[in-house]
């Protein structure tokens, strides 16, 4: 099988699904001849000329607005926000119009929209290009939430998101973006709400999302080396989230370790770990649910600095360490 | 044949009977809705078109029957002169499963999409980028409808004003936006708000037409938007029409009106555009004394009926609460 890059994965999951649906069409800042900001749409506005592959002025609040009416009256509009920090200004008609319309209205109309957004620290963007805000999103009934860590989930996934009659965020870690993995050429879908088993383990249950799924995997490695046997469930989307998967896996390992880049402090993995407090895999924990998370800081420029403010791989080895030797 | 009746091309004399009932219909709701308010048996909050029936009325009247329009807070006018019956819009307030939202949305969410009635919306500008949207889909899919999206004086200082304008007139999308100049948003007088004459007047920014219309004369408002429909309908893209009408009621319920004068209240409801437009068809000829009494009654009569349908209506079981989060 042929790899591809997760950008190329994304690339193509739109192509394709664009060439099947006339309906899908992109919008976004600079996505036309200059490819978007991460190059992600490249090439396209060849393929399927400046109508479907929408160039924008730089305005946040109208374009994800624009994507609302768009789908409400029957499109499927990909919006491409430039840096995920941008929702911000987008929170309006994510937050208010998009999530709610389908229930203010007594299921009368629906919302089948897709927001794409590179996320993440790590490119020494600074405090206002490098956040990971996925929580918030998380938090709004009336949305999905997706974060792949892997060029074939991304493309099995997104191709589910745009099939999917509701608004979803989509985020993409900038990090991500070169990773590469088999990705096949026809399209195929992965469900939203079905959690990956990224790597069995006995010993104790990682569960990481985005970039910290690739750094979960090295840490998993290097405690295989010193006897201690990972498993790491990467959940791929947290609305709707697999809990079963994650419970099972904890039931079988007693140890839970989270892992999420963006800031610990209201972050989801504070989310998965009541769940499973709550769920009857409690019983089965031999040691306390272990966060690790961004610390409360803007993401700063210095790239030592910009390093240490999120979880790194000898982090993770620590907290599993921790744990594992907890009694 | 006076000038006042100089009617767009596109509405007969024939409609201006109903026209004149729709006028009614809103006036009586509204008053209903007080009233059954003032009872406490509507709860919530609400917010009264009294007194800007024309321009709710004369607006939709230019519109076809697959044109779309988007709405305020203060919606109720806009969705009777779309066409929506006051039996499901008073169970919506009240609460009822036979509402047009099932009792879930309430004053400021009343929407039938199938209607081409986009929403109401809380959030004061709310509709500006979901009107571009929805004008988007039309000339994508060659549907050939027009968007009408209200608004009010308030909201055209938010930013959502100005990107949805941007947007919409460099893509030249089939939309109208008709602020409805009822001189206050919330407590605000639009001469403090607003340092420029006429709201119209901000079109000439974004390179698009700027009418102001009479907003409590429902002919010079058809005129007016009409040709902004028609505009729009042939591909020329955006127009901005503003209104000046009044708002008789406070804001919403908690008001006390202390912003304002009883003798500027009393000017305005001298210029009662129900009874203007009452004046003309029968001077005119085009409605006897006596129909237009009949109209009037009949209207009453269905706005009564409509608390009798409200009030007999189921209310939801504790099982929809969960129902239309997603699709």
């Amino acid at each position: 099988m042929r790899e591809l890059t997760y950008l190329e994965a994304v690339r193509e999951a739109m192509s394709q699904e664009m060439r099947e649906n006339d309906d899908v069409f992109i919008l976004g800042e600079d996505i036309g001849v200059y490819g978007g900001a991460f190059g992600v749409t490249r090439g396209m506005i060849e393929e399927f000329g400046p109508e479907r592959i929408r160039n924008t002025p730089i305005s946040e609040a109208a374009i994800s607005g624009a994507a609302v009416g768009a789908a409400l009256t029957g499109m499927r509009p990909i919006l491409e926000l430039q840096f995920s920090d941008f929702i911000t200004i987008a929170m309006d008609n994510m937050v208010n119009q998009a999530a709610k319309i389908r229930y203010m209205y007594g299921g009368k109309g629906k919302v089948p929209m897709v927001l794409r957004t590179p996320a993440g620290s790590g490119t020494g963007a600074a405090a206002q290009h490098s956040q990971s805000l996925e929580a918030w999103m998380a938090h709004v009934p009336g949305l999905k939430v997706v974060q792949p860590s892997t060029a074939y989930d991304a493309k099995g996934l997104l191709k589910a998101a745009i099939d999917d009659d509701n608004p979803v965020i989509f985020y993409e870690h900038k990090l991500c973006y070169r990773t590469k993995s088999d990705v096949p050429e026809e399209p195929y879908s992965i469900p939203l709400g079905k959690a990956d088993v990224k790597r069995q383990g006995t010993d104790v249950t990682i569960v990481a999302t985005a970039i910290m799924v690739h750094k979960s995997l090295e840490a998993a490695a290097e405690l295989e080396k010193q006897g201690i046997s990972v498993e790491v469930i990467d959940p791929r989307t947290l609305v709707p989230l697999d809990e079963e998967t994650i419970i099972e896996s904890v039931k079988k390992t007693s140890r839970l370790v989270v892992v999420h880049e963006a800031v610990k402090r209201g972050g989801f993995g504070g989310e998965i770990a009541s769940m499973i407090a709550e769920s009857e895999a409690f019983d089965y924990l031999d040691a306390p649910i272990k966060r690790l998370g961004g610390k409360s800081v803007p993401i700063p420029y210095n790239p030592e600095l910009e390093k240490s403010a999120v979880p790194g791989v000898e982090d993770i080895i620590a907290a599993v360490k921790e744990t594992v030797n907890r009694q | 044949m006076t000038q006042a009746v100089n009617l767009p091309p596109h509405v007969k004399e024939t409609d201006l009977a109903g026209l004149y009932k729709q006028m009614w219909l809103i006036r009586y709701f509204e008053e209903k809705v007080d009233e059954f308010f003032a009872k406490g048996m509507i709860h919530g909050t609400t917010h009264l078109s009294v007194g800007q029936e024309a321009s709710a009325v004369g607006a939709i009247a230019v519109l076809e029957e697959e044109d779309k329009i988007t709405s305020t807070h203060r919606g109720h006018g806009h969705c009777i002169a779309k066409g929506a019956e006051v039996n499901p819009m008073m169970a919506e307030l009240f609460g009822r499963t036979t509402g047009y939202c099932k009792g879930k949305g309430g004053s400021m969410h009343i929407a039938d999409v199938a209607s081409g009635n986009l929403g109401a919306n809380g959030i004061v500008g709310g509709g500006f980028a979901i009107a571009a949207g929805a004008a988007l889909t039309s000339q994508m899919k060659r549907a050939g409808y027009v968007v009408l999206c209200f608004f009010g004086d308030g909201a055209s200082n938010e930013g959502s004003f100005h990107e949805a304008i941007n947007l919409a007139s460099i893509w030249k999308l089939p939309v109208v936006f008709i602020c409805e100049n009822n001189q206050y948003g919330m407590s605000g007088p639009v001469k403090d708000m607003t340092n420029i004459e006429n709201i119209a007047d901000r079109a000439e920014s974004y390179g698009i037409p700027g009418k102001v219309v009479d907003g409590n004369d429902v002919f010079d408002v058809m005129n007016g938007v009409g040709e902004a429909v028609e505009r729009a309908r042939n591909g020329e893209g955006p127009s901005l029409i503003e209104a000046k009408t009044y708002r008789w009621k406070g804001h919403s319920k908690s008001d006390a009106k202390k912003y304002r004068t009883r003798e500027e209240e009393t000017e305005w409801r001298q210029k009662d555009p129900i009874e203007r437009f009452r004046l003309i068809l029968v001077n005119e000829g085009l409605l006897s004394e006596e129909d237009a009494e009949n109209i009037r009654l009949e209207a009453k009569k269905e706005v009564e009926e409509s608390v009798e349908f409200a009030i007999n209506s189921p209310e939801p079981t504790l099982d929809d609460l969960m129902e239309d989060i997603f699709a």
